[in-house]
């Protein structure tokens, strides 16, 4: 039994198949990437691994737990937490309070402890914090920790989403395109967080577009087109792959060459 | 851009000068409202003061809703009306004396709020706020209506007067202006402690992003309904004072532009702000007591302020960042201290 598996899933959107028939599985301590052109639904899978949508067929199991019966809320506290395409950071709340909302489903007081500052509040919110410091710290965001969320660059909200994603103590974190509008020196430092994290013992699917982060970093890819799983493999086939340069370059013109 | 940056350096040498002498500010403050009573103020200044702190609270309630979990509230009177209904009606009719009654008014009004809060996992941005602008007025007509309970159009009279510990508190000794700072006091202590809490930066949060909230784990409708039933309670509670201002209180006391007004008062003061709360309650209700000259043109003025803060400060007059930072705790702090090592775990 694989740590995450998906069977046949399938999203349709009234008539239009988003993902059609898609199978994939992702192995504990792995880094598994997912390509594909634009619009082919690789997002939508995310949004089904995490609750956002309802899957319309399908299996999807993580640890063994069956994912299509369960809220967005208990994907996340079974351990599968991600980040998103276009930046969903909280904006006007400082990167530590970001990280500490992450940190959320795992406090230990309640209202009350909150309300009159009991001890049970300050230790835990303490422990909290300490913990909150040390992702921060290990992902190179200490210096901004007391800055507002949209008063930093872009790289680096890209960041504190990923740091917020560990906060809650997630197995398996998913990135949607964690490189985008990054500069190349800001995409290797990257490239080696996420590596830092596989050694850390977190499994990672990543969806990139950047061939230089896919391609150095995947123990495998898996190639989506139209909703479909078109290819498997090892970095090194995939980049091989007839069907797979077919669906990023469109095929050969087989008809206009026979003129 | 180079005055921007100055207004940030006041503004960071003012927060910090305030926080370093945060406890000599606190005792000016116990002082002062410990004089009260021996201030000799006037009956018209009594009373102005007595609104102001009235709704400084009650803009600290809905500020709850809107300002932290981003809900706007048109009914807020009907909160307000059922708590000072609640609270009048236990001392007149059941023979309750002030303080039990006063929890009740509190109590009754969350357990509204809980209903209200139901619409609004469904609801969202203005369609939640049309549902809680019907709230208001089914509020206003049971009170009109229901005659065998609330009396109807005449509204409830002799309330009577509060004792603690024998002393009887009227705006005429400083009582009742005493009880609703030492009210207002306690609700902004409440909410401090609030937005420093777990349950606070979730309604932040759930303000600045929902769906981003919920992929946090964090179960938003628990919170959304819990952020309604705190906001009720602090709206009730301060409607179970203002039963006492007049000694009578009658349904037309809780129309929508009490909503409106209350909704004002944290607007123009600094939505999710507390200093804002305070600023907002005495500018809308000092202005009407400075502009009696140009009477007529009141509205005229008072409009214009919100299209002008709207159009150039929505974040309100003293909704300003803190450009303080975040206050660790000493775990953290530990943490921050010890050097940094190329293994620092993330787990």
């Amino acid at each position: 039994m694989s740590f995450l598996e998906a069977k046949n899933i399938c999203m349709q959107f009234g008539g239009l198949s988003a993902v059609d028939g898609a199978s994939f599985h992702v192995d504990q301590g792995e880094i598994v990437s997912l390509i594909g052109p634009n619009g082919a639904g690789k997002t939508t899978v995310f949004n089904m691994l995490t609750g956002v949508y309802t899957i319309t067929s399908g299996e999807m199991t993580f640890e063994g737990k069956d994912l299509t019966t369960m809220t967005p809320q208990q994907i996340v506290k079974a351990g599968i937490s991600r980040t998103f395409q276009n930046l969903r950071l909280f904006p006007k709340m400082r990167v530590i309070e970001n990280v500490l909302v992450g940190t959320h489903i795992h406090t230990k007081y309640n209202f009350w402890d909150g309300l009159f500052r009991t001890p049970r509040f300050k230790r835990e919110e303490g422990a909290m914090e300490a913990k909150a410091v040390r992702i921060l710290r290990s992902i190179g965001l200490e210096k901004d920790m007391h800055s507002y969320a949209d008063s930093l660059p872009y790289g680096e909200q890209r960041k504190v989403e990923i740091a917020r994603a560990i906060a809650t103590d997630a197995k398996l974190i998913l990135l949607d395109e964690p490189a985008a509008g990054m500069n190349p020196a800001e995409s290797a430092e990257l490239l080696r967080f996420i590596r830092e994290l596989k050694d850390k013992g977190y499994t990672i699917l990543l969806i990139e577009h950047d061939m230089s982060v896919v391609m150095n970093i995947s123990d495998r890819i898996y190639v989506l087109d139209h909703g479909k799983m078109i290819a498997e493999g090892l970095p090194q086939e995939i980049a091989n792959d007839p069907r797979v340069i077919e669906a990023y370059l469109g095929g050969e013109q087989k008809h206009a060459e026979g003129n | 851009m180079a005055m921007k940056k100055n207004t940030n350096r006041l503004l960071s040498s003012f927060e910090s000068f305030c926080y370093k002498y945060r406890y000599i500010f606190a005792v000016i403050y116990v002082l002062l409202c410990v004089s009260i009573p021996f201030l000799g103020l006037n009956r018209v200044q009594t009373r102005l003061l007595m609104m102001i702190a009235l709704y400084a609270m009650l803009g600290m309630g809905l500020n709850v809703l809107t300002g932290y979990t981003g809900l706007v509230s048109l009914g807020h009177a009907g909160f307000y009306g059922i708590g000072a209904y609640v609270c009048a009606l236990l001392q007149v009719n059941a023979g309750w004396s002030f303080w039990p009654a006063l929890l009740a008014a509190g109590v009754f009004t969350a357990f509204i709020g809980l209903l209200l809060g139901l619409p609004s996992l469904r609801l969202s941005g203005s369609y939640l706020s049309i549902v809680t602008l019907g709230f208001c007025e089914i509020v206003q007509m049971i009170l009109k209506q229901w005659e065998s309970v609330t009396n109807g159009n005449y509204g409830v009279r002799n309330i009577p007067t509060p004792h603690f510990f024998g002393i009887p508190l009227t705006a005429k000794n400083g009582g009742l202006l005493l009880l609703i700072v030492v009210l207002a006091t306690l609700t902004a202590l409440g909410c401090l402690a609030l937005k420093n809490s777990n349950t606070g930066r979730v309604f932040f949060a759930i303000k600045d992003d929902e769906l981003a909230s919920t992929m946090m784990g964090i179960n938003t409708s628990r919170y959304k309904i819990v952020s309604f039933v705190i906001s009720a309670f602090i709206t009730g509670a301060a409607g179970g004072f203002y039963s006492l201002v007049n000694g009578y209180i009658e349904p037309t006391n809780f129309v929508f532009n009490t909503s409106i007004l209350i909704l004002s008062v944290v607007i123009v003061g600094g939505l999710g702000t507390i200093r804002g709360m305070v600023f907002g309650a005495a500018l809308l209700q000092l202005f009407p007591e400075v502009s009696r000259g140009l009477y007529e043109w009141r509205f005229v003025v008072y409009g214009l302020l919100l299209v002008l803060m709207m159009r150039f400060r929505p974040q309100g007059a003293l909704g300003w960042r803190s450009t303080q930072p975040y206050h660790l705790s000493k775990q953290a702090k530990q943490i921050l201290a010890q050097p940094e090592t190329k293994k620092g775990g993330a787990a």
